[in-house]
């Protein structure tokens, strides 16, 4: 064996280890989805399931009680429209606001630009948890507590100086003399943003747009906070619906975790597409 | 009509003045070449005429409308870029028609516009590609066809030809005069390629650190060089330009060079020069020839100097040699097989010689 060999080995092995590593717990939520809490309780542990069933699934959505110790089915379907709506209208909005902002510091001068960016990007760099309680505050005392509204505004400024970076990276690669010819072929700087540059930063828009959804769908510590019922918790939070005093419902709370996942997981493979293909730039040499 | 006027124009970036209040006017139909080094402020000066930079001072006008503060797309102008700047999610026909599809002309007529100028262009078979499917010839084609459909008072070109490579370069410099011809409208072109300048345009405007150097056709500006610079840009290979100051010697001014070598003045600047000033004198490599490989010039100044270097081009030969300590550059017209270190006879013509004040670099 040369040493060539030996080092494609060694490179598959830990990849391998890797991939096993950052895979069973992922895993585990998915096999525990579909098994009995007997067997997940049992001790000693029970490695490979015995018997796998949707049980936890039907009850989740349809509402039987077989097999989940009785309690009621938590409301899904209303946690899922307000993760859908919340997560929807926030990331629309921070796509919006955020690309104009992307683009104006991509575009255009003015006085202490590069603060002002650092001073957006810097934003980011406060733990978001760190925030809620003077966001719980604020919001109580103005009555956006439990509101779809009061949890869209979050998510925006979390995402906003996200999407600002992402796009102005974006717009950058795009030659200014794209807008120039546009302009000089006789569109306004409007219609040579909607026309030229818009299509061409299609790609990074949409990795923005993606990543602000799967923040929005996936925040746990700040919904919790400002979700009181049924009228704005989301999904993520409705996961601590499986918690009783003395129990927890595992097989129930990975089923939701499963349907939770699953958008995410679209959503991820998505954004992989469009950040690896990029921007191709036939237009210009090279 | 339109010929374009730019009247004291200046353009500034923070405190650096790129354009000092230049005066030019482009007559109408003319095809105008701004050419100079890089940092010179030609392209500064064409995006002002495209309205893509501010005026900072001064006055731009095309016809006799003041454009000043009108948008690039009120001036009808059509720029050519560098980069060619296609829009790479159309096909070649969308990029031709967008401007008319934004001036909202009918299908019909847009159609027939676009193929009319891809017909000029030759490149109607490729209509239906994306810019990246095609080659960089091609793309700088489909750039000028878009820049004809619209019908401009003005074209403006920024350097189109330097991301060619050499044989295709030459090739599209003949398409862009043969285009000038064709469809007769102002053209100004921004290079910094005094070859491409010399042949494609009916005037020349040679540019230096923001302001205009000087105006002529080619041959005004290969003949009567202004200035030391523009004599030292235009021509291939530069000019030979030597220091020297003026003397008497016995009872004739001549120029003595800082290596001590004495050439009299010639007959036609001796009383335009007086005794100490500096100058520089220059002389283009054909006007300095080996004896017997090329006729003797009728008033002609002697020297014997040894060959540094022969480069041999077939129905010429250039022939590095010194002139006292600094390198100068003849031409032999009659190639003959010169080596290093060869001992030649060289006649240098004194009518051809221009002079130049040092001071004011301007030729006398």
């Amino acid at each position: 064996m040369n040493k060539k060999q030996i080092n494609n080995i060694l490179i598959w092995f830990s990849a391998i280890v890797l991939i096993i590593l950052i895979m069973t717990p992922g895993l585990w939520v998915v096999l525990t989805a579909f098994r009995p809490q007997v067997d997940v309780m049992a001790k000693p542990a029970v490695w490979i399931p015995r018997n796998l069933n949707l049980i936890q699934f039907e009850t989740m959505l349809f509402g039987g009680s077989e097999g989940s110790m009785g309690r009621s089915p938590i409301p899904v379907l209303s946690y899922l429209r307000n993760s859908l709506i919340i997560s929807f209208t926030s990331t629309f909005i921070a796509v919006l606001v955020g690309t104009i902002g992307g683009y104006g510091f991509a575009r255009h001068n003015f006085k202490h630009k590069n603060k002002y960016f650092l001073l957006i990007m810097l934003t980011r760099t406060i733990p978001g948890i760190s925030l809620s309680l003077p966001i719980f505050i604020i919001f109580s005392k103005i009555g956006l507590i439990d509101t779809h509204i009061g949890i869209i505004l979050v998510f925006v400024a979390l995402n906003i100086p996200f999407t600002i970076w992402l796009t102005d990276g974006f717009f950058r690669q795009i030659p200014r003399a794209m807008s120039e010819v546009a302009m000089t072929d006789g569109c306004t700087k409007l219609q040579a943003f909607w026309h030229i540059e818009l299509p061409l930063s299609r790609s990074g828009i949409a990795s923005a747009g993606i990543f602000a959804f799967l923040i929005s769908w996936n925040e746990y510590a700040l919904v919790s906070n400002l979700a009181r019922s049924t009228d704005s918790k989301t999904l993520t939070v409705g996961l601590m619906d499986f918690t009783a005093q003395f129990t927890i419902n595992w097989p129930g709370m990975c089923a939701l975790a499963v349907f939770i996942i699953i958008p995410a997981l679209i959503l991820t493979f998505m954004v992989q597409k469009h950040l690896v293909t990029g921007l191709t730039f036939g237009g210009v040499k090279g | 009509m339109a010929k374009v006027i730019l009247l004291g124009v200046s353009k500034f970036y923070g405190k650096v003045q790129a354009v000092k209040k230049i005066d030019l006017e482009i007559i109408d139909k003319e095809f105008l070449v701004l050419v100079g080094p890089s940092g010179c402020g030609k392209s500064s000066s064409l995006r002002m005429i495209a309205g893509l930079e501010e005026i900072d001072e001064g006055v731009i006008k095309i016809g006799d409308k003041e454009i000043n503060n009108l948008e690039p797309r009120e001036r009808n102008v059509s720029m050519v870029f560098q980069n060619y700047a296609l829009y790479p999610h159309m096909t070649v026909e969308e990029n031709l028609g967008f401007s008319l599809k934004i001036a909202g002309l009918a299908k019909k007529e847009i159609e027939e516009r676009v193929h009319e100028a891809a017909g000029i262009l030759d490149i109607t078979e490729f209509l239906q590609r994306k810019p990246s499917q095609l080659s960089g010839g091609q793309r700088q084609r489909v750039a000028m066809g878009r820049a004809i459909v619209r019908r401009p008072d003005v074209f403006l070109f920024d350097e189109p030809l330097s991301n060619l490579d050499a044989k295709l370069r030459n090739q599209m410099r003949t398409e862009i005069k043969r285009l000038h011809q064709k469809v007769s409208t102002t053209i100004v072109y921004v290079t910094h390629d005094q070859v491409e300048a010399m042949t494609l345009a009916d005037r020349i405007v040679i540019m230096k650190d923001g302001i205009i150097e000087q105006i002529g056709t080619p041959l005004d500006l290969f003949e009567r060089p202004a200035t030391k610079f523009v004599a030292t840009f235009i021509g291939s290979p530069s000019m030979n330009m030597i220091k020297a100051s003026i003397i008497n010697h016995n009872d004739q001014l001549s120029m003595k060079t800082n290596d001590g070598i004495i050439v009299p003045v010639p007959k036609d600047k001796q009383n335009f020069v007086s005794e100490g000033q500096n100058i520089s004198f220059g002389f283009r490599a054909e006007d300095i020839v080996p004896l017997k490989f090329g006729q003797k010039p009728s008033s002609a100044w002697e020297m014997q100097s040894s060959v540094n270097l022969a480069e041999p081009l077939g129905t010429e030969t250039l022939i590095f040699t010194n002139f006292g300590e600094i390198e100068i550059v003849s031409r032999m017209f009659t190639p003959e097989q010169v080596k290093s270190n060869d001992l030649l006879d060289f006649a240098l013509n004194l009518d051809r010689t221009y002079l130049f004040d040092e001071n004011s670099g301007l030729a006398i």
